[in-house]
């Protein structure tokens, strides 16, 4: 739209009611854009209350006839063990990922963001490098590495990773969060006789909660979505995860059950929702600190 | 004061919160990269003691048709999916970076599809969407057209997992977004005065100036392809199937490294699959420098 300065000066009711259509050409687009995308997710939703016959021939969002049989039959599970025992899981190996991936994460962050030792440039590139490591080079020896420790079927490979600080990303997004808070802060901690550690404690950790909320969404939501771990360690049922036990009902099932696999799917996607919703602030903070600042 | 006395001074307490951090570079990273070279270089099936067997595995690679397929389907993944799914971020950020409002609302709309997007019950919905009385077909027959099943067609089925994958250009529009908004606003108010239109202004002030965000998306872009998984796996029940249209490199790695537990052939895939993302990334390094533009 091209709008010269001679008749910008005239600024008359013309060219402010072009713009305001254009505003709103431009508004209906991006809903338009938007239904389309949320469509196959509201779409699910709508259908995990549906009887199965009308998911099958029905593109309408509204369930004509209403039913929470699809979740009974759902939730039931799989050769005994209830989607309860699923979600009891993951939640326990998410819950432990996070406390890990703060501890560590936060401790390596401020070692490299405030403290003076030999060879820290060194560490520190190798943690950048690790942030571009495909994991699938370091998968083999691990796995035979836990299978050698016995802890195949175990939850260790997944949570103990964490206690070490194995995610460059959450390191990184923390070194450049501590770097911002002013030296001067610190010292006078120090004068006022806090220790390297009561600093740590007292000081840096209080100031960086934001990025340790960063830090446990993220863990959070990738812990949940993690399919490919959950795969490699667990094979046994009572230890299933959510994506687990999706996977299971999927080949168990099959296609002909789409229901109940469209309401386990649903409720699988709400604590990612919650989180979403409550958190939104920091997650985009997140993902935009790796974009920007970096 | 001894010399490790003196050391300890001066770096004890930085190396202490350092600790898990070293513990995990050195027994989860450095010491498995190693393991896994040497893998890489043997037969080794987890139950027998690994025999050395040169560059066996890295030869055979080239003759195995599967893993050309693999590495077939995975370069149309990457070439395909980046592209498009990084025009469409740029495209909605741009139109969402005009000041109409409601900008809090949209980014959220289309940011969740990212969120989902890589969970197994998104992975579930795509299979139904896609396969014969799926959701696209049913819309298709609402309109008179007639829908194969997407899915167990050889020639479609990879497309169903890059649509899947464009449609989570959200997290790479937030990104964009966020750049466009440290664009001075100055540079378009003296450019609509030179009488430049939209079009224009966009590829004079916008483009050159987001080139650093464009960079960055394409770099973490072009990693993520190269390692997706989960939809290949859900969607084809973790055959890569039909044909091996979707045979992603990550699922025949797995297949051959933890279903078949070929642990050596599976490391050399490994190890292609990390020279082929460093060279991916060194080409994008390398070519930066003609069309990246730092603020000076």
């Amino acid at each position: 739209m091209e709008t010269s300065s001679k008749e910008m000066v005239k600024t008359n009711s013309r060219s402010k009611q072009k713009r305001e259509i254009k505003k709103l050409a431009i508004h209906s687009f991006v809903i338009a854009l938007g239904i389309v995308m949320l469509y196959p997710l509201i779409w699910m939703v709508s259908s995990s209350f549906k009887q199965p016959a009308e998911i099958f021939n029905s593109v309408s969002f509204f369930p004509s006839d209403w039913t929470l049989e699809n979740y009974t039959q759902g939730w039931a599970g799989v050769s005994g063990y209830t989607f309860g025992l699923f979600f009891g899981n993951t939640l326990l190996i998410v819950v432990l990922a996070i406390i890990g991936n703060v501890i560590a994460c936060s401790m390596a962050a401020y070692a490299f963001a405030k403290l003076d030792f030999k060879f820290k440039p060194i560490f520190f590139t190798l943690m950048l490098m690790t942030l571009m490591l495909p994991f699938h080079v370091t998968v083999i020896p691990q796995y035979i590495m836990f299978n050698y420790l016995d802890w195949i079927n175990t939850y260790y490979p997944l949570i103990l990773p964490k206690f070490f600080a194995v995610e460059g990303f959450f390191v990184f997004l923390m070194v450049q969060f501590i770097r911002g808070i002013p030296n001067e802060l610190v010292q006078a901690a120090e004068i006022d006789g806090c220790g390297r550690i009561k600093t740590y404690w007292y000081l840096i950790l209080p100031l960086s909660v934001p990025a340790l909320v960063t830090t446990m969404i993220f863990t959070f939501i990738w812990t949940w979505n993690d399919f490919f771990g959950q795969l490699l360690y667990i094979s046994d049922l009572k230890l299933y995860t959510v994506a687990l036990g999706l996977r299971m009902f999927l080949d168990s099932a099959g296609e002909s059950a789409w229901g109940p696999m469209f309401a386990m799917s649903t409720l699988s996607l709400i604590p990612l929702f919650g989180v979403f919703i409550f958190f939104q602030k920091y997650l985009i903070e997140g993902i935009t600190t790796g974009g920007l600042k970096g | 004061m001894g010399k490790f006395k003196l050391f300890w001074k001066n770096n004890g307490i930085g190396y202490l919160f350092l600790t898990p951090w070293l513990i995990g570079i050195l027994t989860l990273t450095a010491i498995p990269m190693g393991a896994s070279l040497y893998f890489s270089f043997t037969s080794y099936d987890m139950f027998n003691a690994p025999t050395w067997v040169g560059l066996d595995n890295y030869l055979s690679l080239f003759s195995d048709a599967k893993w050309l397929q693999s590495v077939k389907v995975t370069l149309i993944y990457v070439l395909l999916g980046v592209p498009f799914q990084l025009a469409f971020a740029l495209f909605i950020a741009v139109i969402l970076n005009k000041g109409i409002g409601g900008l809090r609302v949209y980014r959220a709309v289309y940011y969740v599809p990212s969120l989902f997007g890589g969970s197994v019950a998104i992975a579930i919905l795509w299979r139904q969407i896609f396969g014969g009385n799926g959701l696209v077909n049913n819309i298709l027959g609402k309109f008179g057209f007639e829908g194969i099943n997407w899915i167990s067609t050889p020639d479609t089925a990879l497309y169903t997992l890059i649509i899947l994958m464009i449609w989570q250009f959200g997290a790479s529009m937030v990104i964009f977004l966020a750049g466009l908004k440290q664009v001075p606003v100055e540079l378009y108010e003296s450019a609509k005065i030179d009488g430049a239109g939209s079009l224009k202004q966009f590829f004079q002030i916008t483009l050159p100036l987001i080139t650093p965000v464009v960079f960055f998306n394409l770099v973490m872009g072009i990693i993520g392809a190269f390692q997706a998984f989960t939809p290949a796996y859900i969607v084809s029940g973790g055959t890569g199937g039909p044909l091996n249209s979707t045979l992603f490199y990550t699922l025949y790695l797995y297949q051959k490294g933890f279903t078949q537990f070929a642990m050596g052939y599976a490391s050399a895939m490994a190890w292609i699959l990390l020279i082929v993302i460093a060279f991916a990334t060194a080409i994008v390094f390398a070519t930066s420098k003609k069309w990246v533009y730092y603020q000076g």
